[in-house]
């Protein structure tokens, strides 16, 4: 990487490894790493939904279907049928591609409301199968899942779950930020700046846009696979239209169109929940105002707004975080 | 040989021909203006010369090819490139990244090679954002380099979609209406900017109704109205053409005072009268 | 058998027409909005809920039926214009995503309320008029239905009258289709969004009172009428009356037959895979504006 050390790029990643290696020092229970474990997986699946959402601008109000096809997929194979975990990962992962890209293309030829009820509605019918078939999932009651094992090295500490999950979210958030500074990256901002001026450069909008969907269904399933063999346990809660509102709020929370700004979103809305917990019976008000009050007051999300606040006006050259000022 | 052909192209919006039976060449190398009164449905042209919208009836030939009902990026990927009357400009990225976009055919990567970033990638990259800074400053727009796109003027936004259309390295490019809204000495400088595409070997066809701007560079006049061709031909013959001065004055031609509040009507009329002698006098008939 | 089809399959429709009335209420709710201000205002269902918990609460309380609906209904348009006042009115010029999460965010806050006003447990509503069915071709159907039918169809009368013949109906149009012109001649674009909250959220609380009597009314029944109100809208295209009617009809017998013939289990399932479908083949759902932006 002969890349200049000051660009956000490469400066976003090494705070974020210093974050994730320097975190573990206030971690000082079992609890706090697996709040901390949580984080992490949904900042992959944040990551991954934040191309889709921020940078090529189609919502999907589905994405924990993927997420659970991830964790059913891999919790099934291993569980039930004894294949080993990481094998059953991948086969859920591969499982999940596929759907993606046969439904992605109708899906996505929808556009703004519809395209929002089409993958809510594909959410929704993905945990109607998860919640009735119980003979495979264990209905609404759930399912056990045996842990993660590679060969025969099993994965059960929470502070090796949590180096694991930290570099699979350097990965991710790496992967990303080398896709937007791409060509294929450049398409899908184009894209959604506009998308009859993208068309008539060259660029395949629906090609793309597939692309960009089957990417981030495949980071929901991983981090949906990993969750289910971490914490031995998965209900079709985590399937829920609610639960892709959720994500979809971590990333829009954060700031839609910026990467690190997903990964803060994940880490606030998975934490604050944690929190409110001590409110009892207001928990649930309280949370729903606190996201009507970002949004109305922040709608771009935290990370852009608060960059706007402390970025001075002078801004070098191209170095300009690529689609970091938000969608319209 | 033509390098580009239309045979009876028609296009029809509910009931609305906007275009119809239309028979149309375009010569490489020459300047093409189209002109028309507003509907005469200019830009649903362009919009089908660049797989935007399908023909209702026709063909395209471009290049002895056969483009009808091909996808926009196909007819892009062909070499025809454009600009837009209603800027599509991509307001979420820079500008210096608006014309990397336009880059895109030429620089295109594995999905591989753009998530790990294969250092062939990084190279192309930039050589892209050098190539992309050349042509913002070959339209003028050095001063923008480093601007969002959401903070330039309006004119700056026009020879950015210019700059990006460049950056596809067409052999046709179609501008339409790219004088609207400059003040006159940004049109002046369209003429310049126009002279130097055809010095590229890039064909140019300009869709205006600034008249002192198509007189003074086409090469070529296509005058539609109603849809319909109404004449074509070499710049001086269509300005004299009865018919065509009909169609932008309606039946009072001759009265000063209708023609002074016509608007863009207006400019027609006085660069009909004012200019003489402009393009050669290759008459190729004015049809229908 | 085939002398068992025909009375089963009325059963089947008499409840789809049941449920579908009750989805084109929420969905016509999802349309006004969206006319007025382009928004989908995911709080629909909340409507609903409230109007639904209210009425039962009141009616516990002893106030008569008459009189505990209008109340009910005035809470609901209450809490429809706070809505807008405070939530929707403030993030004006957001994108449709984040004014999404605004209003889910205020159907968590509603439904959390809801559980502080009220309680998690299931309440029942006593019907209109009686439990006692009637038989219509070898199939019953209770009362309650005919007030759903009844009030279902004066609403989509009195709303085709309201939009297609008053002139402040026509205004609320003209919002939607140019705020700007709108605008200058002369129509308070605030009012109209304002009453275009006050009627959507009437509307739904008019259809959780209608249904309760039906199926059990909690502090959640809101999520998954909402939902079906906004597939309803969805599938007949957004903006559109007729559409909203039909989508809710359409989507209430699709359930009611799948739930006959397939599965009850994925009764709702087959609903969705039936939206999906139409929209792979009608991207602006059935009775939706064609046609995409122009350049
Ligand atoms: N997408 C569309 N749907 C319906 N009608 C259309 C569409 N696009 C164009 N039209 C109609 O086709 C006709 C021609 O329009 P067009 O935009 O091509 O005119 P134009 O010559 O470019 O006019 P102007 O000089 O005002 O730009 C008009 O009547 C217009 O209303
Ligand atoms: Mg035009």
């Amino acid at each position: 990487m002969r890349q200049n050390f000051a660009s956000p790029r490469v400066g976003g990643m090494v705070a974020l490894a210093l974050v994730i290696a320097l975190l573990p020092v206030g971690l000082s229970n079992n609890y706090f790493y697996d709040v901390a474990i949580l984080v992490g997986l949904n900042a992959i699946v944040c990551v991954g939904l934040n191309l889709l959402i921020g940078y090529a601008g189609q919502i999907s109000l589905g994405h924990a279907g993927f997420y659970g096809l991830g964790a059913y997929g891999s919790a099934i194979l291993s569980s039930r049928y004894g294949w080993p975990p990481l094998l059953s990962m991948l086969s859920a992962t591969l499982v999940v591609a596929a759907l993606a890209f046969v439904v992605g293309r109708p899906i996505l030829r929808l556009k703004g409301h519809y395209l929002a009820m089409a993958t809510l509605g594909l959410g929704v019918i993905i945990f109607m199968v998860i919640a009735t078939e119980d003979k495979l999932t264990g209905g609404p009651d759930g399912m056990s899942v045996v842990a993660f094992k590679i060969g025969s090295f099993a994965l059960r500490e929470a502070q090796l779950w949590y180096w694991v999950v930290g570099a699979l979210l350097l990965a991710a958030v790496w992967l990303a930020l080398n896709l937007i500074d791409s060509p294929a990256g450049r398409a899908l901002r184009a894209l959604h700046g506009s998308e009859v001026g993208a068309e008539v450069l060259g660029i395949d909008a629906a090609r793309h846009k597939l692309m960009v969907f089957v990417i981030s269904a495949v980071f929901a399933s991983v981090a949906g696979s990993l969750n289910a063999h971490f914490s031995g346990f998965i209900t079709p809660s985590k399937v829920t239209f609610l639960h892709s509102i959720e994500l979809v709020t971590m990333v829009v929370f954060g700031g839609m169109a910026s990467t690190f700004g997903a990964v803060v979103g994940a880490a606030a809305l998975t934490v604050l929940p944690q929190f409110l917990t001590v409110l009892k019976d207001y928990e649930m008000m309280v949370f729903g105002a606190l996201m009507m009050g970002t949004m109305i007051f922040m709608p771009r999300g935290v990370v852009p707004s608060l960059a706007r606040l402390f970025a001075p006006r002078r801004r070098p050259e191209g170095e300009r975080k690529p689609g970091s000022e938000g969608a319209a | 040989m033509s390098l580009l052909r239309v045979e009876n192209l028609s296009k029809e919006f509910g009931g609305v021909h906007a275009v119809e039976g239309l028979n149309y060449e375009i010569q490489p190398g020459a300047v093409h203006s189209i002109i028309g009164p507003n509907g005469a449905g200019k830009t649903t042209l362009l919009n089908m010369l660049t797989g935007v919208y399908i023909p209702s009836d026709g063909r395209i030939i471009f290049e002895e090819h056969d483009l009808t009902g091909l996808a926009p990026f196909e007819y892009a990927a062909h070499g025809i490139a454009r600009t837009f009357q209603n800027l599509q400009v991509f307001f979420n990225m820079s500008a210096l990244e608006n014309v990397m976009v336009g880059r895109y055919l030429h620089e295109r990567c594995g999905l591989a090679s753009a998530l790990l970033r294969f250092p062939r990638l990084a190279r192309a990259e930039r050589a892209c954002r050098d190539e992309a800074a050349e042509l913002m400053r070959y339209v003028g727009l050095q001063d923008y380099l480093s601007t969002a796109s959401t903070a330039m003027p309006y004119g700056a936004l026009k020879r950015l979609e210019i700059a990006r259309a460049l950056a596809t390295q067409p052999r046709l490019i179609l501008l339409d209406e790219p004088a609207a809204g400059l003040n006159p000495t940004e049109a002046l400088d369209l003429d310049v900017l126009i002279g130097r595409l055809t010095e590229r070997g890039i064909t140019v066809v300009l869709v205006e109704h600034n008249m002192r701007l198509v007189m003074g560079v086409s090469d070529h006049i296509l005058v539609l109205d109603y849809g319909r061709k109404l004449a074509e031909g070499a710049a001086a013959a269509v300005r004299n053409d009865p018919r065509v001065i009909e169609a932008y004055l309606g039946s009072s031609v001759a009265s000063d005072g209708a023609a002074a509040s016509a608007g863009s009507a207006a400019s027609a009329a006085s660069a009909a009268s004012a200019a003489s002698g402009g393009g050669q006098a290759d008459l190729r008939g004015t049809s229908h | 058998m085939s002398a068992q089809f025909m009375p089963q399959f009325m059963q089947y429709l008499l409840s789809g027409l049941t449920v579908g009335a009750i989805y084109a209420l929420v969905a016509l709710g999802f349309s006004i909005i969206f006319n007025a201000s382009h928004v989908i205002n995911f709080a629909q269902g909340e409507f609903v809920m409230i109007g639904g918990m209210a009425t039962v609460s009141l009616s516990a309380a002893e106030v008569p039926l008459g009189l505990a609906i209008p109340l009910a209904v005035a809470a609901v348009v209450l809490v429809g214009l706070a809505l807008e006042k405070f939530a929707v009115e403030p993030a004006r010029g957001a994108s449709v995503i984040t004014l999404i999460i605004i209003t889910i965010g205020a159907s968590i806050f509603l439904r959390g309320l809801a559980t502080l006003v009220w309680d998690k447990q299931l309440h029942v509503l006593k019907a209109f008029s009686g439990d006692a069915p009637i038989a219509v071709a070898g199939a019953t159907l209770l009362p309650q239905s005919l007030w759903v039918f009844g009030i279902t169809l004066a609403i989509v009368l009195a709303l085709s009258w309201f939009f297609g013949r008053t002139l402040l109906g026509k205004a609320m149009l003209a919002t939607s289709h140019n705020r700007l012109a709108a605008q200058l001649v002369g129509i308070n674009v605030r009012h109209v969004l304002l009453l275009s909250y006050g009627m959507s959220a009437a509307l739904g609380a008019i259809a959780g009172i209608l249904i309760a009597p039906i199926s059990f009314t909690t502090y959640d029944v809101g999520v998954m009428l909402g939902l079906k109100g906004f597939a309803a809208a969805i599938l007949g295209g957004l903006g559109s009356g007729v559409g909203a009617v039909v989508g809710g009809i359409v989507l209430g017998v699709a359930e009611s037959m799948s739930a006959g013939y397939v599965s009850s289990a994925y009764k709702d399932a087959i609903a969705l895979v039936i939206t999906l479908a139409v929209l792979f083949f009608m991207p602006s759902g059935l009775f939706g504006k064609r046609g995409g932006e122009r350049v």
